[in-house]
């Protein structure tokens, strides 16, 4: 039996990413949905544990708990499971299960959460292990055909051996009778240094489906008699609905409904989603926008601002006495830096497709956590979650907007509530999408630095001002009111986030203001704001002091080995010290996240506003490199990320909404913009296994800030660069 | 009724005269790889051919669209056989989320056609399709790779 999505489309994914996977060939043109001789395709073939299924023809399905939005996350975690399991890789395809069957099971798949690059961190012992369980079991079972003891055979390439008689048979035609034996108790992972697999750049597993347009993203999905929705919320957050006036819309072609959603939305519902759209554009609808909406961007800077000398504040970093020896420095230094919200922009938007019945609601959808996906469909239904389910696709997109808030998900499942039996797929447009975002959250800091008469830095002081996403997000994980997130990359120490200077005296303290704006987990999160304030004042240091950037910091970090590698690493690579070609200068910054050690040097030239970014060299210690062509990827489209970000990624309040709608006035970059990028990846060991897809965002923008600084002496401490007119040449 | 010419095979379908081809595609027609992201035109998913030129097809009316041959991703491999950007692509593993890149995708066909071996500056100036994952650096290898042999 199969326990994987039900909905056609999927089925005809893996059968079309298993012909592929087995050389088989291309299936392209076919009808939607398929009948049924594909979707059996898919799901013939025993299951030898929840994880994995061999089929007689020695394919192998490995099922995959996280979400897969580009980051590669399935490819890696399937590489770490064959890595266990000594399959043959070019057998090996994928299944995505679904959250309530890991609930029906037990949670055997863990955690689904893909967020905070924590895919393979937080899941590759669970996967390698049912790996190693899977091949133990594998193993036994040709064992008890021979009439042989287990320990006297062994198993490589998909394929089980006994060496003394030197019989063979292949993981196929055991894998129903493996299936039926109990998994062993005891596992021993293998030694990294005998690992094949992981630490190979694997092609990604799939990639065939994207090129062909056959990959099911949530808005792909197609259902019998389904129906579609446009919503529109309050444009200001908790604002409500006070009136719509339906009639004005009744007779419009293929309109099948207008509804309320909630306090604040209405949706229209018709045939087609242009038709729903256009309708929803036509329906006149009054808003209460509340108090809210006499917030603006203005008003929000000015709370802040009062927060970087407030006298209550959280602290997050504490070593000696900050204040006192600042009392006390020689010279001080300080400049004060602001952060605007960010919006994440998945390019697809968010949307979901909800069948509702009396005793059984279904969603279709991108997410980036399944369980709480699934969750959000038991609370809106009002059906317990055995009565539920959750199918999830390809994301177009994840960084973060889709991993806490199902907001969308909600609003499908009320709509479909309306219509019992009949599919409904709820697409935003990108306006809603741009104006009811999860944003990379508004914060401010104030830098104050205390040298002695030798110049040295003897105190840091670090404050903080502005927005907590736990506070709204996931407010019992605050720490006695403190927002851990806020001091990412700030920490004392440990293997998460730790600051990579030695500061006799330092004090890292949050004043947390709240605006209404909802805030999120925009890809990379906190480090982000927290590097491009630590780096910007690192060379602004230096030049107070007269030392070389890379000088000032090396000094610093006598005990922070693994920042100082990538640092280095990164500046050799860059020619830091060594001259530059005329008229391009560089800038270096180097932090920690997501348990990974990252650095960047960046080489841009400033031709009136307009600033060319030559060349980027990014390093990175993620611990474990399970796919490093993957993870050079990572880094390069990390870098267009964090540069989109610093130049263009702003969102502004006004009347107590997001103004920018749309890509016209939320500019990205582009190919012709992207700078050439040379990555570094220097995996250490040490039983850390950090995060790709996030870490080297942070790093982006300080390198290039610190390089524009040193083309122009221009020091801009406000962001994006599109506010002092700068662009990306 | 409309009448459109999709990857070579005819199609009557009833909608309004002014609804994006996009919707047209997606919704109608059911052929889904051809992606919506912004419907103003700037990003690039929704790009499909329309008589061989490189069309955003969420700001394209059908009724324009009526007569034309049009070709979205999932006509662009022919008996068959793949595109060679649909190559080179998979030879590179260029996508990451992979939704930018039916638009991408046949954005460079398109470019391809006109010019069988573009410049770096050729390419500047026709590919703007916007790529969140950050894909650029591939996207560029990608097409050198695949017209390598042109």
């Amino acid at each position: 039996m199969n326990h994987i999505a039900k909905n056609p489309e999927m089925n005809r994914r893996s059968f079309v990413v298993s012909a592929a996977a087995a050389g088989g060939g291309l299936a392209l043109g076919f009808e939607l949905p398929l009948g049924p001789s594909a979707a059996e395709a898919a799901e013939t073939g025993p299951e030898v544990s929840a994880w994995v299924v061999i089929r007689p023809d020695e394919t192998v399905v490995i099922r995959i708990a996280r979400s897969e939005m580009g980051q590669g996350t399935l490819t890696g975690l399937a590489q770490l499971f064959a890595e266990e399991l000594e399959c043959d890789w070019s057998k090996v395809t994928y299944e995505f299960p679904t959250p309530g069957q890991n609930v029906a099971r037990k949670r055997v798949w863990g955690d689904f959460f893909t967020a905070g690059s924590q895919g393979i961190r937080s899941s590759n012992e669970l996967v390698r292990k049912a790996g190693a369980a899977a091949r133990l079991m594998l193993i036994e079972a040709a064992a008890n055909e021979w009439k042989v003891p287990a320990a006297e055979c062994t198993a490589a390439a998909g394929t089980i051996t006994h060496t003394a008689s030197g019989r063979k048979v292949t993981f196929g035609k055991v894998a129903a009778a493996a299936g039926k034996l109990e998994p062993p108790a005891e596992i021993k992972l293998k030694d990294p240094k005998d690992w094949k697999v992981i630490g190979q750049g694997k092609k990604r597993l799939d990639t065939p489906v994207k090129v062909t347009g056959e990959a099911v993203y949530g808005i792909d999905i197609r259902l019998p008699d389904m129906v579609y929705a446009a919503i529109k919320a309050c444009p200001v957050v908790g604002g409500t609905v006070k009136s719509f006036e339906a009639a004005k819309i009744a007779g419009r072609n293929g309109v099948k409904k207008v509804v309320q959603v909630d306090k604040d939305a209405v949706a229209v519902v018709a045939d087609s989603w242009w038709r729903a759209k256009t309708a929803l554009d036509a329906l006149p609808i009054v808003w209460d926008e509340g108090e809210n909406a006499k917030v603006s961007s203005a008003s929000i800077a000015s709370w802040l601002k009062e927060g970087l000398d407030a006298d209550q504040a959280l602290v997050g970093n504490k070593t000696g006495d900050a204040k006192a020896a600042l009392a006390g420095a020689a010279k001080k230094v300080e400049a004060v830096y602001g952060y605007p919200y960010q919006h994440p922009v998945t390019l697809e938007p968010q949307n979901a497709t909800a069948r509702y019945t009396a005793d059984k609601c279904e969603v279709w959808a991108s997410t980036q956590n399944g369980e709480a996906a699934l969750a959000t469909v038991s609370e809106a239904s009002g059906l317990p979650i055995p009565q539920c389910e959750v199918y999830k696709t390809f994301l177009g997109g994840g960084f973060g907007r889709r991993s806490t808030s199902h907001d969308y998900v909600r609003q499908a499942v009320l709509i479909a509530k309306e219509m019992p039996g009949t599919p409904v797929k709820l697409l935003w447009s990108r306006e809603e999408d741009m104006t009811h975002g999860w944003y990379h959250p508004v914060t401010q800091c104030k830098m104050t630095a205390g040298f002695d008469a030798d110049k040295n830095l003897t105190a840091l002081h670090i404050r903080i001002s502005g927005q907590s996403i736990l506070a709204t997000v996931m407010p019992a994980r605050l720490q006695e009111g403190r927002d851990p997130a806020t001091f990412s990359g700030l920490y004392p120490g440990g293997p998460e986030a730790a600051i990579g200077y030695g500061v006799p005296n330092i004090l890292v303290d949050h004043s947390m203001r709240n605006p209404h704006i909802h805030p999120g987990f925009w890809r990379g999160v906190n480090i982000n704001q927290n590097a491009i304030y630590l780096e910007s004042f690192m060379d602004e240091m230096a030049k107070e002091m007269g030392v070389d950037a890379l000088e000032f910091r090396r000094k610093l970090m006598a005990n922070h080995p693994k920042h100082l590698a990538v640092l280095n690493a990164a500046a050799e690579k860059g020619g830091w010290g060594t001259p530059a070609p005329q008229g391009v200068f560089r800038g270096l910054a180097q932090h920690m996240g997501f348990g990974s050690y990252v650095a960047a040097c960046a080489e841009v030239s400033v031709t009136g506003n307009k600033v060319k970014i030559h060349r980027i060299v990014g390093a990175t210690d993620p611990g474990y490199a399970v796919n490093p062509a993957q993870i050079e990827r990572q880094i390069a489209g990390s870098f267009v990320y964090g540069l989109t970000g610093l130049f263009y990624g702003g969102c502004t309040v006004k009347d107590g909404r997001i103004e920018q709608e749309n890509f016209d006035t939320y500019d990205m970059m582009r190919i012709s913009q992207m700078p050439k990028v040379e990555s570094i990846v220097m995996p250490s060991a040490g039983g850390i296994w950090g995060g790709v897809g996030e870490p080297t965002i942070c790093v982006a923008a300080p390198a290039v800030l610190n390089a524009i600084t040193a083309a122009t002496g221009k020091r801009y401490r406000t962001f994006p660069l599109r506010d002092h007119g700068l662009s990306i040449a | 009724m409309i009448k459109l010419t999709i990857n070579g095979k005819a199609h009557d379908i009833d909608v309004e005269p002014d609804t994006p081809l996009l919707w047209a595609i997606r919704d109608t027609i059911g052929l889904t790889g051809t992606k919506y992201g912004c419907g103003i035109a700037q990003c690039g998913a929704c790009t499909v051919h329309v008589d061989g030129v490189a069309t955003r097809s969420c700001s394209f009316p059908v009724s324009e669209a009526a007569g034309k041959q049009i070709t979205t991703i999932e006509g662009l491999a022919q008996n068959n056989v793949l595109h060679k950007v649909q190559k080179a692509w998979i030879d590179l593993d260029v996508p990451q989320c992979g939704y930018c890149q039916s638009g991408m995708i046949m954005a460079v066909a398109a470019l391809l056609k006109e010019k069988p071996k573009p410049s770096d500056a050729d390419i500047d100036k026709a590919i703007t399709n916007i790529c969140r994952c950050g894909t650029y650096q591939q996207v560029r290898e990608g097409i050198h790779a695949a017209t390598a042999n042109a």
